[in-house]
């Protein structure tokens, strides 16, 4: 499986070539999404974190900030910046340019106010958006993909059927060289059992096992009962009873290899073919995740029909739920149809479907929009903090 | 037609694969093909129900894992859902 994409000069290939407008705390949202209006195909990066947070926070949000800019699917970034937040702006910058990507910034109280940030930021951006206009796609292949992997709006269905045949594609992608990674580690409590007997060593064990404890343990803390969040009332409504019943039916979608790496929120993917990463379930937060570890495109299956995509990621929507392919059509990308007789012979229709979702995965890295790309669903996104807001 | 579905041999319970109406004997697939049983409310789509009786307390398994508790008495054919069957975590009311 070959496509034509954007070689960068840290190694890494974009199937897009995005001009990103990364708001550098929440302060700085409005001048940075004022910036990207005024600039043809210029995305925002905006979200309300970086500033009066913990250490280990404000850390993450640098991590994941510079993670956002060195995506291979960013082409050159305009970092925006209030001037007295807590987020490390040096270090967004210097991680960005030793990627090898251009990066200019503005700061809104160094340069006198909201007119002049913005004036300075499209003038900016727009030599940058000059460059990326030259650059030419080269032949690349699936082996220079990360592919993140993310369930949500799930129903009993994404279990039997949607995950399975994503998980068959996970293998197939990772069989031909590629990465994937997984996360939503809330959805791994109770699917521990399926998940041991797939870590490659007990270290990766003990620190996936460590993460579901301490998801478990934060949920815990509030002294109620979890169910009001998870499953959510949509999952409850489509038939999911618990959160062990949604993990396990969740877990599906990462496939049958081995689990060979673990990483932090706001770290890159290594050289792991199978990658979980640290993070809870809902897509803001997890979605950013997958962003800032590399991934250039996120596989996401859908039960009762999610609509988020993600500003510098191309988001395929698949589902097997035939009511929602109908109901919802224009955000699904792929409907799988399950019929009565296919029941008895599951395996070999899970190999049709992941095909059938490997071929349109194929179109999307070359270029064709993926449904949240057309739908421009993709403003609200967050960075998973584990502290208080202070 | 295939009505309903058990995804693991140790499961008690079977997922329905369509609209289940009161008082019908679905056909099931899976791992546990060809029971006959009669439920006893109307299931829907994607909705659980018992495959033999389930005493208060009892584990409720699906994937042949343990997905919660039962915190009634179930009979076969039972509606299984929240209102019968209670998380073992994440809970911190207990």
């Amino acid at each position: 499986m070959n496509f034509y994409g954007y070689h960068r000069k840290d190694g890494t290939v974009g199937i897009r070539n995005y001009l990103t407008i990364i708001s550098t705390v929440i302060c700085a949202n409005e001048v940075a999404e004022a910036i990207s209006n005024k600039v043809r195909d210029a995305v925002p990066i905006l979200h309300p974190q970086g500033c009066c947070q913990m250490p280990i926070d404000l850390k993450r949000v640098t991590s994941t900030l510079a993670g956002l800019g060195i995506n291979p699917n960013v082409g050159a970034v305009l970092l925006v910046s209030l001037g007295c937040e807590g987020v490390n702006l040096e270090e967004v910058e210097n991680k960005i340019r030793q990627a090898g990507k251009p990066v200019e910034k503005v700061i809104i109280q160094e340069i006198g106010g909201i007119s002049k940030a913005v004036a300075k930021g499209v003038e900016l951006a727009e030599l940058m958006a000059e460059e990326l206009n030259k650059q030419e796609k080269k032949p690349a292949s699936i082996s220079d993909l990360v592919v993140g992997v993310k369930c949500g709006s799930s129903d009993t269905l994404s279990g039997l059927l949607t995950n399975p045949i994503v998980g068959m594609a996970v293998d197939k992608i990772i069989d031909c060289g590629g990465r994937v990674i997984f996360g939503e580690v809330t959805e791994m409590i109770g699917a521990e059992n399926h998940l041991i007997r797939r870590i490659k060593n007990q270290e990766i064990k003990d620190k996936i096992i460590n993460s579901i404890i301490n998801m478990e343990n934060r949920a815990k803390s509030v002294g109620e009962d979890m169910r009001e969040g998870q499953p959510t009332p949509g999952n409850i409504k489509g038939g999911l009873t618990t959160i062990e019943e949604k993990s396990l039916g969740a877990i599906i979608k990462s496939g049958s290899k081995t689990i060979d790496d673990f990483i932090e929120y706001g770290e890159q993917v290594r050289e792991g073919k199978l990658t979980v990463i640290d993070s809870p379930g809902r897509e803001p937060e997890l979605l950013t995740g997958l962003a800032a570890a590399g991934a250039q495109i996120i596989i996401f299956t859908t039960g009762r029909g999610a609509p988020q995509g993600y500003p510098i990621c191309p988001v395929i929507k698949v589902t097997a739920n035939p009511r929602t392919c109908d109901k919802l059509n224009e955000l699904i990308d792929v409907g799988f149809t399950i019929n009565d007789n296919d029941v008895v012979d599951i395996e070999s229709v899970f190999d049709t479907d992941s095909n059938k979702l490997l071929s349109y995965f194929n179109e999307v890295c070359n270029g064709r929009l993926s449904k949240a790309e057309i739908n421009k669903y993709n403003k609200f996104i967050n960075i998973y903090v584990t502290g208080p807001v202070i | 037609m295939i009505k309903a579905i058990v995804m693991n041999e140790r499961d008690n319970v079977a997922t329905a694969l369509c609209d289940i109406t009161e008082g019908s004997r679905p056909v099931i697939v899976g791992s546990k093909s060809g029971q006959g049983i009669v439920v006893k409310s109307d299931i829907p789509f994607g909705h659980k129900f018992a495959l033999c009786r389930v005493l208060e307390n009892t584990l409720i398994i699906k994937y042949g894992e343990v997905i919660g508790v039962s915190t009634s008495f179930i009979d076969a054919g039972d509606y299984v859902h929240v209102h019968n069957v209670e998380s073992l975590r994440g809970r911190g009311d207990q």
